[in-house]
């Protein structure tokens, strides 16, 4: 097979250009071997260089909420060089080992993390056909690889010999193992939908876009995803004005650059997995299939732009929080999630699987997804009138009206309560 | 082409040696590390036998799911067991736990 | 060729994690170690196509059970700091049981080799695996899931380790808490 220009473009406008060379190169192994390379390093350098867009975004939108300007001196009116400027910075910081760290760990942290944040992107589908690697297990890679990040935070506030880190590392593994239950049990359901654990196929399945269908599920999915990244109202793990900045408290230039771009890229990748997983992917009302002219396949691009679009209106959300609510305290974060999070989710996970099992085959997206919705709208009905009974039995044992007496945790309004507390410094 | 045998073999390794630790290491954390090499071990038996012999029949798998989740709550209790004795006796030294010799 | 060289890379170097597990005195860095290990099994899992277990291998062991095991070193860790002795006494005598133990396996094997043979491409069964098609490597995760809630299958294994595992969640809690004279 020779090479032919027109078949190339028309590869490269439907986003299959390594299919197009591999069948132009033979079944090689070092066809093979060359292109899932360079795959990688695309999709690496994508994420790390989105990183500093990313934080120019956030930087100026948290600005705009907080009737700032913020970054407006290098790169012209909008600042919009300002990360490349810190980021230089950072290269060029001297690179310091405390006294007494323990070496090993100390290093392998930012490294791991890094990883971590990195490979979870080869389950992402950008567009029909374009993912690093369909796994059937897709949603469980995800959740095993974020379940491993944790551990370079251990690494860190270990290895860097200082009980602020360690302070941090033992506080961020609570969060992230314990907000990894109702993290799997919401994901769960749209599993049971799908029917696979394969992103491709979980993306196939949306008819309706799942969050009309378990908006309950997506709710605990973004919640706990809030949790999973050190996010606001959940970033005890940094706590500035608690615990210095946490496990990474030691790090500094790039190394401290690195848990930093690690911390971006998993938030992004939460915004493309929250938009794959129940907003539909790269779905677009058939659009994302659409093909001009013979075999001109432009829905793979649409495709592209309509998942970036959903993935950066989802990442607009967090930051969107991040500007809005305060920090809670690291009681409260457990007690939000094992006493009202996980129940939640476990009693969810229950009444979609048997639900699912009833509704019979015959019926059509739309049904089913409408009985789900109904299910959905039930259980957030009766959470709340089981939260406000709750609620008012404390009341009435302390006996005053005062928001504070009721614990906090419990109650979905507490969020704005927590203003009035003091930032919890002895814990 | 790789023979059953090297699965096997790099088994058998792997516990030999959690089997040393767990007979030469004085650190009962250590012993409990060397426990769960020992138990990955029969996993990797375990699922090696199911590809070579029984891939269309999950048997192998369960097994090792079944081997996954009381290696988990081995270690959960054994390590809570750890720290209940280290709050007592002050030591995590197994030959220094000899309170039922005498 | 290329499997064959991935396979001894990765045995390898899960082999040699182990071997620094039960011989570091730093238990900080054996707990490490114990992680690369469990992650080199991963890898043995993936080369067996069981990529199901490989993940529920980093999600149970590196993301769980090495956790707990690095919690535990440091709750300890005051004593961990002294120069003692890594092994006990009988350690010489433990090398020899793991090495005779071994060579008794691998006495087995060699003996029986012509049913697990040691050497590739002899006309021999599974002297390679077993070529399947994909769907049914695929679809061995369903087959699993139905086995544990089928009558005819695991379904009371299953039972029995989910109650395994919550009486091993109740009982760690109660064995680690703290009694009330302790607080005092």
């Amino acid at each position: 097979m020779s090479f032919n220009l027109n078949e190339f473009l028309k590869s490269l406008v439907s986003l299959t250009v390594s299919d197009y060379l591999r069948q132009l190169w033979g079944d090689q192994l070092w066809v093979g071997l060359v292109l899932d390379i360079l795959g990688v390093v695309i999709i690496s350098t994508f994420c790390l260089l989105i990183v500093i867009f990313l934080i120019w975004l956030e930087r100026k939108v948290i600005a705009r909420i907080q009737q700032r300007i913020g970054p407006n001196r290098v790169g012209g009116r909008y600042g919009l060089l300002q990360t490349v400027a810190d980021v230089i910075k950072l290269l060029i910081k001297e690179d310091i080992t405390p006294m007494g760290a323990d070496r090993v760990a100390y290093w392998l942290a930012p490294f791991l993390i890094v990883m971590a944040a990195l490979i979870v992107w080869a389950i992402m589908p950008f567009a029909p056909g374009v993912i690093g690697v369909d796994l059937n297990i897709g949603v469980f890679f995800f959740l095993a690889i974020s379940s491993v990040s944790v551990v370079s935070l251990l690494l860190a506030g270990w290895g860097s010999n200082n009980k602020y880190a360690l302070l941090g590392a033992f506080r961020s593994v609570a969060q992230l193992v314990s907000y990894e239950v109702p993290m799997i049990l919401a994901l769960l359901v749209p599993i049971l939908l799908a029917r696979s654990m394969s992103t491709v196929s979980i993306v196939a399945a949306q008819t309706v876009p799942f969050l009309l269908v378990v908006p309950l599920a997506a709710l605990i999915f973004f919640i706990s995803s809030l949790a999973e990244t050190g996010r606001t109202p959940f970033d005890l793990l940094e706590a500035e004005s608690e615990i210095v900045a946490g496990f990474h408290v030691e790090y500094g230039g790039m190394k401290f650059g690195m848990f930093f771009l690690a911390e971006f890229v998993n938030t992004l990748f939460m915004s493309g997995f929250f938009a794959t997983v129940f907003l539909g992917g790269y779905r677009f009302f058939g659009l994302e299939n659409l093909v001009i002219g013979d075999g001109w396949a432009v829905g793979n691009l649409i495709g592209l732009v309509v998942f970036f679009v959903k993935m950066f209106a989802v990442y607009f959300v967090y930051i969107w929080i991040r500007g809005t609510l305060p920090r809670v305290r690291v009681d409260q974060i457990l007690n939000y999630n094992w006493k009202f999070l996980v129940p939640v989710s476990l009693v969810l996970v229950m009444v979609t699987a048997v639900l699912d099992k009833f509704i019979p085959e015959s019926f059509s997206a739309y049904a089913r997804a409408g009985a789900h919705l109904t299910a959905n709208v039930l259980i957030a009905l009766v959470t709340i009138e089981i939260l406000r009974a709750y609620a008012r039995r404390q009341r009435r044992l302390t006996g005053g009206d005062s928001g504070l007496a009721v614990t906090a945790a419990e109650d979905h309004a507490h969020q704005e309560t927590a203003v009035h507390h003091e930032p919890a410094a002895a814990h | 082409m790789i023979p059953l045998s090297w699965y096997l073999i790099v088994a058998a390794l792997l516990f030999s040696i959690g089997l040393y630790g767990v007979m030469a290491r004085r650190n009962a954390v250590a012993i409990l590390m060397s426990v769960e090499l020992m138990l990955n071990a029969v996993n990797i038996n375990l699922v090696a036998f199911w590809r070579y012999t029984a891939p269309d029949r999950p048997v192998g798998l369960t097994w090792a799911v079944f081997v996954l989740t009381v290696a988990a709550a081995e270690a959960a209790v054994g390590l809570a067991l750890i720290i209940s004795v280290y709050r007592r006796r002050d030591s995590v030294i197994a030959e220094d736990l000899d309170s039922l010799k005498n | 060729m290329v499997e064959q060289i991935v396979f001894l890379i990765i045995s390898a170097f899960t082999l040699t994690m182990a071997v620094i597990v039960v011989t570091k005195r730093n238990l900080f860095h054996a707990a490490l170690a114990l992680m690369a290990s469990f992650l080199g099994v991963a890898g043995l899992y993936v080369t067996l196509d069981a990529g199901f277990l490989a993940a529920a291998q980093l999600l149970v062991y590196i993301g769980a059970i090495s956790i707990l095991v690095i919690f535990a070193i440091m709750m300890t860790r005051r004593l961990m700091q002294t120069s003692e002795p890594a092994f006990n006494t009988q350690a010489g005598f433990a090398l020899l049981t793991a090495v005779i133990g071994f060579g008794v396996v691998f006495w087995v094997f060699y003996v029986f080799r012509n049913i697990w043979p040691l050497v590739p491409d002899t006309a021999v069964p599974l002297a390679s695996k077993p070529v399947v098609p994909q769907e049914v490597l695929q679809n061995s995760v369903a087959l699993m899931g139905r086995a544990f809630v089928n009558p005819a299958g695991y379904v009371l294994p299953f039972e029995i380790a989910s109650v395994l595992l919550l009486a091993a969640l109740v009982g760690a809690i109660i064995v680690a808490w703290p009694k009330a004279e302790d607080k005092a």
